[in-house]
């Protein structure tokens, strides 16, 4: 689709040692417009982490991009290699899930966070405590210029997501991936940052990729979503329709299973089977033992994904018979 | 961090009066006279006696306590029973000869340390993470005292590079007499500390927030001495601090080995000759800068991580 | 260890009560740290039991026609200043610093432990004292206050003994007591306590068994050092007395022939180093055996 500011397109992962490897993420595709919000939704294990990581080129050790293509704003960003970090300066920046374990316990927050305008951006010292002072202010870190001087452990978990954040910010990237930045946090603090994510996407302009196994918050941040399942992408479109019409039985399941404290003639509903392991996805359709509406050819070949309707619209599908999804 | 610093230094105090203590005890249970050792075997009893009295041991083991103490307070060690001088003015002579061999030491242990435990960390089970994992090991069963025999033997006797013994003059003679003394004490503590730097680093080296840093555009090599290493360096430098008492008490057997005129040789040479006081006052000063010694460097690891300062 | 301070913090706990044998045998099989320490630990021993049988020599005998010959046929490693046979003392030295060295790390190991779990586990004023004491010791040089109890015990085994008894204990009361705090919190212990069991019940079924672990972990590092120390000591010629060999003696005698014949003085050392090498392996290998997976 055309004016798509990340696109990203048969994006393959592999885990493993020497000669045993496993593919954690397996030809992941979707796209998003400048300013726009993506939701990635997907249990732990999906691969939706290690795909944000692919694409911020910092996959640990054992784990390798096999093949794919990122590109921003046109332009193609290698995963390997020194040009890799230095290409996402600017363009891609990552918030993490844990702000207490992402925080390096030796240094003020202010510190770190001026570390991105002095070491990166090459600003001076004085220059990079006021930009710091302001990033934490626009991230609405009550009395910044005190706060600075605080160390990680002196802070809550809500003020330590927004220093990760404000720390994220301060590249000024076009888009800011985001690994599960409320697991951490309690109900109230998450619906600040949440807000906060919001509202600062609608002010700098800033395309926001959200990653998280939690359906209902993904629902309040996205625009857009991306279902992910056993490291595959089932299924894409915008948020209320997807979740409206389910076009993949994994997503028809996941809304199944929320609890929804409206519809009280509907218990949820777990979805029948388990999670397969890396090691042992099954042939076909991975998602087919688990499906009540696969047929015996589910088995036998990978549906692939399409992307369904015309008129602009990218929602897809990886499964042979959507219809049979929309029909509930 | 005043007053985790004055909480240390309250502690500090404490235990070097029970090291006082504990040194004072030591000594009067020691069987046998001094003044009958000093005097020979066919010293008068009067004569005996009268020594006695003059070194205050004729006196309760109180009294002799209180006598020591309010003579310390002042400053005052006492009397030499066989050189016959002040203690002080003997150890003053001395002291600082081992001060320079445990400075030298120490050094060696941080230039010997930091590089391998960085090259063995960077490279994870590759072949220098083996061998230096080996050497450490290796280093541990190593006695001290036999690997400055061997060094002397290479280095001094067949290579000639530096002096085979003795304190040597000027400051460069000096030093240069100390290269080999310094090496072998550090032997002493750098397995231990390469262990700890090393495993110390690849925990940091999987942390989130190192992952963050290098989110953030960082360079690896900022990366590895501002985050990595400025976080595993905390453990280490506690662990140099407990270590430092072993590092003070090696130097005595270094200066066997090499015949250097420190504190170590005399307090043997105090020992084996029944000096009392001299003994009494080297344990002390030794005792004391190992509590002072570990003070600082827990301060130290203290201003390097602020979690610290909550305990 | 006074001497050394190790770095290891309280390891996780297993369950209480040990694990099943035939897993540990299993993880003990397949470790080569345990296989190859183990068996230069037996050799050792080996070497020590059977030294009567295996010298060559009398360590004693004299063969004044050879003094400081060289390797040779009928004196494998040579002779030293007073011709006796090199081989033989390193052989009978084996037996000797074994023997001093194990048995001086029993008393140490025993009351240390004990008092480490007692003052874990109740804590109050005990607990104080015993932290206190052994802040003091820790204090002290090592060396130097070994050597100021031989000082006042006098030198030779008996000397050795009392001074690493008062010295070494510290080390096995700290690592027991830290294990302990943590064991005492456990939700186990916690159920056994509400549930009534007399202290000495809890402390034999539960707490010991994770306790004790540690303590054997650190107990074969200890050797090690304590060995080494036993040499020093022998070195400066306060430790094992001569005529019964000893390798710290040996590296002494054999100072002042470094230019003439240095195997005097190096062979004992690398005898230590094996020794040493020997057991810190077998040590670092059980204890990654008993590491609770």
């Amino acid at each position: 689709m055309s004016g798509a500011l990340l696109r990203v397109r048969d994006l393959t992962v592999s885990v493993g040692r020497g000669e045993r490897r496993y593919v954690a993420v397996r030809d992941v595709g979707f796209e998003v417009p400048a300013g726009g919000s993506l939701g990635v939704v997907g249990e732990s294990g999906s691969g939706k982490s290690l795909t944000l990581r692919a694409l911020m080129a910092l996959l640990p050790r054992g784990v390798r991009a096999e093949r794919g293509v990122v590109e921003l704003a046109g332009e193609a960003l290698p995963f390997t290699g020194p040009g890799a970090r230095r290409a996402r300066r600017g363009r891609l920046a990552m918030v993490f899930q844990d702000p207490l374990s992402g925080l390096d316990p030796v240094y003020t927050v202010g510190t770190q966070v001026a570390e991105v305008p002095r070491r990166v951006l090459g600003a001076s010292a004085a220059a990079s405590r006021r930009r710091a002072v302001e990033l934490l202010r626009l991230v609405g870190m009550p009395d910044p210029e005190r706060r600075a001087h605080a160390f990680p452990h002196q802070l809550s978990g809500g003020m330590r997501q927004r220093v990760l954040i404000a720390m994220a910010l301060a590249s000024e990237p076009k888009v800011l991936l985001c690994d599960e930045p409320t697991t951490a946090l309690d109900v109230t603090v998450q619906a600040q940052v949440l807000e906060l994510l919001d509202d600062l996407r609608r002010r700098l302009g800033v395309a926001v990729v959200f990653v998280s196994h939690d359906l209902a918050v993904v629902r309040q941040v996205a625009d857009e979503l991306a279902v992910m399942y056993t490291g595959r992408v089932v299924e894409t479109g915008r948020a209320n329709e997807v979740l409206g019409h389910p076009a993949h039985p994994y997503t028809l399941g996941l809304m199944e299973a929320v609890v929804d404290l409206d519809d009280t003639a509907h218990a949820p509903q777990a979805i029948p089977g388990a999670l397969p392991d890396l090691a042992h996805v099954p042939s076909g359709c991975p998602f087919h033992p688990r499906c009540r509406f696969a047929s015996d050819d589910c088995a036998l070949s990978d549906p692939g994904f399409r992307y369904l309707g015309g008129g602009g619209s990218d929602r897809g599908t990886a499964c042979k018979y959507p219809e049979r999804v929309m029909a509930g | 961090m005043l007053r985790y610093a004055a909480r240390r230094v309250a502690a500090a105090v404490l235990v070097v009066f029970g090291v006082t203590l504990a040194t004072f005890l030591l000594m009067h249970l020691e069987p046998g006279d001094p003044a009958r050792a000093v005097l020979g075997i066919h010293a008068t009893p009067s004569a005996v006696a009268a020594l006695r009295r003059e070194w205050g041991l004729s006196s309760s083991l109180p009294a002799q306590l209180g006598h020591f103490l309010s003579q310390l307070v002042r400053g005052d060690l006492g009397q030499s029973y066989i050189y016959g001088v002040s203690v002080s003015s003997l150890i003053g002579a001395r002291i600082g000869e081992t001060a320079a061999l445990v400075a030298v030491a120490t050094a060696f242990a941080v230039i010997i340390t930091v590089p391998l435990s960085a090259l063995a960390a960077s490279r994870q089970n590759g072949w220098a993470d083996h061998v230096v994992r080996a050497v450490s090991v290796v280093g541990l069963a190593l006695p001290a005292f036999w690997f400055g025999i061997v060094l002397i033997e290479v280095f001094a006797v067949h290579l000639h590079l530096v002096p085979v013994g003795g304190a040597g003059s000027g400051l460069g003679g000096h030093l240069e007499a100390l290269v080999l003394p310094g090496l072998t004490a550090s032997f002493a503590m750098a397995p231990i500390l390469v262990r700890s730097l090393r495993v110390g680093m690849l925990e940091v080296m999987d942390a989130d927030f190192i992952a963050v840093a290098r989110a953030k555009g960082l360079g690896d090599t900022r990366v590895l001495f501002a985050h990595v290493a400025r976080n595993a360096l905390v453990p280490t430098v506690t662990l140099l601090g407990l270590n430092i008492a072993y590092l003070i008490g090696s130097t005595v057997i270094v200066e066997q080995v090499f015949n250097l005129n420190g504190l170590g040789s005399l307090l043997l040479s105090s020992i084996l000759n029944r000096d009392f006081p001299v003994v009494q006052a080297i344990t002390l000063v030794l005792g004391t800068a190992v509590v002072f010694l570990n003070l600082a460097t827990d301060l130290f690891a203290a201003r390097l991580d602020p979690r610290i300062r909550l305990r | 260890m006074t001497t050394l301070v190790e770095p290891q913090g309280p390891p996780p706990l297993a369950e209480g009560g040990r694990r099943p044998r035939h897993i540990l045998l299993q993880r003990a099989r397949r470790s080569p740290t345990l296989i190859i320490g183990a068996a230069i630990s037996l050799t050792l021993v080996l070497v020590a039991l059977l030294a009567p049988l295996i010298s060559p020599y009398s360590p004693d005998h004299q063969d004044l026609y050879n003094i400081l010959s060289g390797f040779s046929s009928k004196h494998l490693f040579g002779t030293d200043e007073l011709g006796r046979d090199e081989l033989s003392r390193l052989i009978w030295a084996t037996r000797t610093d074994l023997r001093v060295g194990f048995l001086a790390v029993i008393f140490p190991f025993c009351f240390g432990s004990v008092v480490g779990t007692l003052a874990g586990y109740r804590g109050g004023w005990l607990d104080t004292v015993v932290m206190r004491a052994v802040d003091v010791l820790i204090a002290f040089p090592f060396y130097v206050l070994v050597i100021a109890l031989i000082f006042v015990v006098g030198t030779g085994t008996t000397g050795i003994y009392v001074a690493f008894a008062v010295v070494d204990w510290v080390v096995y009361a700290r690592a027991v007591r830290s294990t302990t705090l943590v064991v005492r919190e456990s939700d186990y212990v916690a159920a056994a306590r509400t549930g009534g069991l007399p202290d000495s019940r809890i402390l034999l079924r539960h707490v010991l068994p994770n306790t004790i672990t540690q303590a054997v972990v650190y107990l074969t590092n200890d050797v090690v050092l304590v060995i080494v120390a036993v040499v020093t000591l022998g070195y400066l010629g306060l430790g094992v007395q001569p005529p019964t060999p000893d390798w710290g003696t040996m590296i002494s005698d054999g100072q002042e022939f470094l230019t003439t014949y240095w195997a005097l003085s190096t062979l004992p050392g690398i005898a230590v180093l094996v020794t040493g090498l020997g057991l810190s392996l077998l040590g670092d290998g059980l204890a990654d055996v008993l590491r609770p997976q």
